[in-house]
């Protein structure tokens, strides 16, 4: 079964070109390169007319504001309402952290799904609409499940979904609620993702991280910009990233750089420092190593949005972070939880696993003098707590519930006052 | 004879298969093979050195033949290879 490839519309998608050997080739639901299988990026027209810091402020408040840096022509018809998420002045982290300031990017609480890959999902549906194309799937680790699943059932789009057996239940309701068929893979997610390069190559959907992958990328890079814009049209000192396959930090140093070359903001391009968990740590130890060549691992980590242990943009990631000055730490489980308590507890931010596992990480390099005293920091916040509340539930001091009755509240104050 | 599964942007080369029986008793050895039969192939399965690509994963069944020996991981007569290219996914 293949879905049929119609003329382009008035919105069309930009041509590509191959990352690694530089051959050309037209827009297309392709991700590889014919010639020598590397990876296809959009291309932009240098000489398109840019819009000025005005003009943008002026747009409505969604990720499409930033659309002449979206690979794309024409208006937009799909996933209007997603970016634009806040970012949030988060004083008493900073002290904890010991950083000048701290802000946090705020996607946990992204339409629809409560996580950054709304992102992705919004460039990768617009790509399947111009193209033609009915049915969309993905494979995930879990949040891209469900902002696929939600766009798909706002969009009127056939949604296919491959998922780990293993997932979060939030994660697995998440997703269902909105009616794709999904499909549980008995694997790791890199099992999932080998399977959905077959899935897209036999049956020509479109899989948004696999042959549509050129265009939801770019997606990503919307957080860096708005990061600029909210902070005033300058840029922080440094950016704390969670790093699954790599993408959100080869995208944030894209964005920061395009902003730059359009001069929009001015001076350089953040530090950029990526975070993983230990038990799933390729890219980390990548940017340790500063070789080139990602050394695959079986991941074990509560953190199963990240458990991704051959990340597609290891090596981009590892260049773009060495690049920028900064670095990457990994953190373990029990640092994961520390670091969920210690985000909702500064900032009253409630993040899932991923979102442990950045804040862990930056108190590491700031213990590390990795980020300093007078660094401004942003931490990206990529995903919603509720979705993997048993990764802290046995941590929290769930109380015995109480009669209602004033005395017993009495005795609960006396306690607290005594200790 | 184990099979070698092809993506579909690699199957022009192949006189149009997607799946191809090779001979050998480790997986170097019947890319060697598929590669002799198809000179064509040969430069997208190897790099000049002899060594994988970073862009292209080789699954023996369900493994990636990195975790398991590489090129010289042994192959049952009843083993399926897979080509798959690693730009996917995150």
């Amino acid at each position: 079964m293949t879905t049929a490839i119609r003329p382009t519309r008035a919105l069309a998608a930009l041509p590509l070109r191959c990352a690694s050997c530089g051959r050309d080739h037209e827009a297309a639901p392709a991700h590889i390169c014919p010639s020598c299988l590397g990876p296809l990026e959009p291309v932009y027209d240098a000489d398109r007319e840019l819009p000025d810091r005005a003009e943008i402020a002026a747009r409505p408040r969604s990720l499409w504001r930033y659309r002449e840096w979206l690979p794309f022509t024409g208006r937009p018809e799909r996933c209007l309402n997603a970016g634009w998420t806040p970012l949030i002045d988060a004083p008493r982290l900073a002290s904890a952290l010991g950083v000048s300031r701290c802000l946090v990017k705020h996607d946990a609480g992204s339409f629809p799904s409560l996580s950054f890959k709304d992102r992705v999902v919004a460039s990768a549906f617009n790509a399947a609409h111009a193209f033609g194309l009915t049915v969309v799937g993905c494979a995930s680790t879990g949040n891209l499940a469900n902002a696929v699943a939600a766009a798909a059932a706002r969009e009127g789009f056939q949604a296919w979904i491959f998922i780990p057996h293993d997932l979060e239940p939030a994660k697995v309701a998440a997703s269902a609620i909105f009616g794709p068929r999904l499909v549980r893979v008995r694997g790791t997610y890199d099992d999932v993702n080998r399977l959905c390069a077959q899935v897209a190559d036999r049956f020509g959907w479109g899989i948004v991280n696999v042959n549509l992958r050129a265009y939801y990328g770019e997606g990503s890079k919307t957080a860096a910009f708005e990061i600029a814009e909210q902070l005033g049209w300058r840029l922080p000192d440094a950016v704390v990233a969670p790093m699954a396959g790599g993408s959100l930090v080869t995208k944030l140093s894209k964005g920061f750089g395009e902003f730059l070359s359009a001069r929009l903001v001015h001076g350089v391009t953040p530090r950029l420092y990526g975070a993983q968990a230990e038990g799933c740590a390729p890219i980390v130890r990548l940017v340790e190593r500063g070789d080139d060549t990602i050394v695959p691992v079986k991941p074990a980590t509560i953190a199963k949005s990240l458990a991704i242990g051959n990340p597609a943009d290891g090596r981009t990631a590892s260049h773009a972070i060495r690049s920028s000055g900064g670095w990457a730490a990994a953190v373990n489980d029990l640092e994961i939880v520390e670091g969920i308590r210690l985000l909702a507890e500064t900032t009253g931010i409630f993040g899932e696993t991923a979102a442990g596992v950045t804040v862990a990480a930056a108190r590491a390099l700031a213990r590390a003098g990795r980020l300093t005293p007078d660094d401004e920091v942003v931490l990206c916040i990529t995903g919603n707590g509720l979705k993997t509340i048993d990764a802290v539930s046995d941590s929290l001091a769930i109380p015995e519930p109480i009669a209602a009755r004033l005395s017993e509240v009495a005795a609960l104050v006396s306690q607290t006052t005594q200790t | 004879m184990p099979t070698i599964s092809l993506p579909s942007v690699l199957t022009p080369l192949a006189s149009g298969e997607h799946t191809l029986s090779a001979s050998g008793s480790t997986v170097g050895q019947a890319i060697d093979d598929i590669s002799r039969r198809f000179p064509a192939l040969s430069p997208r399965l190897r790099d000049e050195n002899g060594e994988p690509y970073p862009f292209v994963t080789i699954y023996l069944n369900d493994e990636d033949i990195r975790f398991i020996g590489g090129f010289n991981a042994p192959v049952q007569p009843t083993d399926e290879l897979s080509v798959v290219p690693a730009v996917a996914g995150g």
